[in-house]
């Protein structure tokens, strides 16, 4: 009796542990509208959580959505604290040399911001840059940003492809302060301790919106480049480990890309991105 | 374990601890002149002086330095009152700020150092220079003074290196100090271990040689 019971106990513990180890965790920052942050109460929120679980819906597996700051993502990711990152981070080469990315789900510009009545406003450059095409109007462009910038604190989030843009040498030597969250940015921005800040633009036009300061986006929207190719979800490279561990996270590349497939062709991640961002920013 | 990358990030973090040993130096002296005037505060015998420098230093031991470095930082900057008066000139700038936080906490705890010294001192001592007929302002400066600095030494010391560790703190408003620099590599190389080992270490320096110098001053002037 006891024998079979301790069996029982024994199977059903092997159950809980392989469900667990079939469990997907995603690690996300929670700090950076509208891609991902937290409500009131403290719950994460945004387009890549409301994705992350569609996602999982589509892979057929249970999922965990996990917080983590971004300044320790992708070291999180490596320590195997959760399988996979979905936080607005940018398919880039760099980044490419220690992890791997599904193909990309969304792609965003980036944007300089400055409060209202700042010397920057109405500065004389195209709509858009695309780093990558390169070319008269795009040298241009920079020259003049150059010239902008100069003498000016610039101000980014830690560890982001805006921080390796400003520290590109494409703008000239720029005055870079980096903070830990896009929030502690904007606060700075707003305090006039930045003259001029970098992001995402989504992330100014929420942060204008949600806190009603005169935040404006100034210049060329940027793309390509040190912008990296879109964002995708990021992953652990399968040969940074054999076995069975590195097999499951091969697999988990391949679920996350039919995953993302599927939910293109129904539109989910349209939906979504217009429901969070106001465009549809999917790709 | 990737020795290049230790090799490499070394000279980087060395070349940071001179901004933390500056911070470190700077809120020091301005923490001591306000730690010996709020704990002089405490000895006279008043009453509402005394209430005074009891709340300072129960408000600054009381919460936690990152919780005053933000309102210091954060907290100022978004009011509109204080971003338009010359308060700003100096409050504008990260280094300041962390200066002013650091200082003054550290000034907190000072004055309780120095308070309990200064009360520990044997009035036999006070007693025998008003004997021989020395004023009460010399008795104070050459008596009073050196003996509550000796008696403080060991506390102090200690106090030198929680606050090389508090400097830490730095970071979190944009300086770029040990722990800064530090943040900063693996945000760009994404091992921590390496470079916070690296790190670790020069703190762990710092904090021996701050030892040893204290160590050394309390042989000087024992009695």
């Amino acid at each position: 009796m006891i024998k079979k019971f301790s069996i029982g106990l024994l199977f059903s513990l092997f159950l809980t542990i392989s469900a667990n180890a079939d469990k997907i965790r995603i690690g996300t920052e929670g700090a950076y509208p509208p891609w991902n942050s937290k409500d009131a109460s403290g719950k994460l929120i945004g387009f890549e959580v409301e994705l992350a679980w569609a996602l999982c819906r589509y892979i057929g597996q249970q999922c965990e959505i996990v917080e983590q700051d971004w300044d320790g993502m992708i070291p999180a990711l490596q320590m195997r604290k959760f399988d996979a990152i979905m936080a607005g981070m940018s398919i880039t080469d760099e980044r490419k040399k220690v992890i791997t990315f599904s193909q990309g789900y969304a792609d965003e510009v980036a944007s300089l911001a400055v409060m209202k009545g700042s010397d920057l406003e109405g500065m004389d450059t195209p709509e858009g840059i695309n780093l990558s095409l390169g070319g008269g109007s795009v040298n241009k462009a920079l020259k003049t940003l150059t010239g902008a910038l100069a003498g000016k604190t610039v101000c980014t989030q830690t560890g982001t492809i805006h921080q390796n843009f400003l520290e590109s040498g494409d703008v000239g030597k720029v005055n870079v302060r980096t903070y830990k969250t896009q929030d502690d940015v904007n606060l700075d921005l707003a305090s006039g301790r930045c003259d001029v800040a970098l992001a995402a633009a989504v992330a100014f036009t929420d942060y204008a919106e949600k806190s009603g300061k005169p935040v404006i986006l100034v210049g060329p929207t940027f793309s390509g480049g040190a912008f990296g190719n879109g964002v995708g979800v990021g992953l652990r490279q399968a040969s940074q480990l054999g076995g069975t561990l590195g097999e499951r996270d091969a697999q988990l590349l391949n679920k996350f890309n039919k995953a993302i497939d599927q939910a293109r062709k129904d539109g989910v991640i349209s939906r979504l991105a217009i429901k969070h961002f106001g465009f549809d920013a999917s790709m | 374990m990737d020795i290049e990358l230790i090799l490499n990030s070394f000279p980087k973090l060395l070349s940071a601890s001179v901004t933390t040993l500056k911070l470190l130096s700077v809120s020091m002296i301005i923490g001591l002149f306000i730690g010996l005037f709020f704990a002089i505060m405490r000895i006279k015998n008043n009453i509402f002086l005394g209430k005074l420098a009891y709340a300072y230093s129960y408000i600054f031991r009381g919460t936690p330095l990152l919780v005053q470095i933000f309102i210091i930082y954060y907290g100022f900057g978004q009011v509109e009152y204080i971003r338009e008066s010359f308060l700003w000139v100096i409050l504008k700038e990260p280094y300041w700020c962390a200066i002013i936080a650091f200082a003054l906490n550290t000034g907190a705890y000072t004055s309780e150092i120095l308070r309990s010294a200064f009360q520990t001192i044997k009035p036999g001592f006070i007693e025998a220079g008003k004997s021989l007929g020395v004023p009460n302002k010399i008795i104070f400066y050459k008596i009073q003074i050196p003996i509550a600095i000796r008696q403080s030494l060991p506390a102090y010391g200690n106090e030198i290196i929680l606050m090389l560790k508090g400097t830490s703190l730095a970071s979190t408003v944009t300086l770029m100090d040990l722990t800064g620099v530090a943040k900063f590599i693996i945000s760009t190389t994404f091992k921590p271990i390496e470079v916070f080992i690296i790190a670790g270490s020069i703190y762990l320096f710092i904090t021996f040689i701050i030892h040893n110098l204290i160590k050394a001053l309390e042989k000087k002037y024992s009695f």
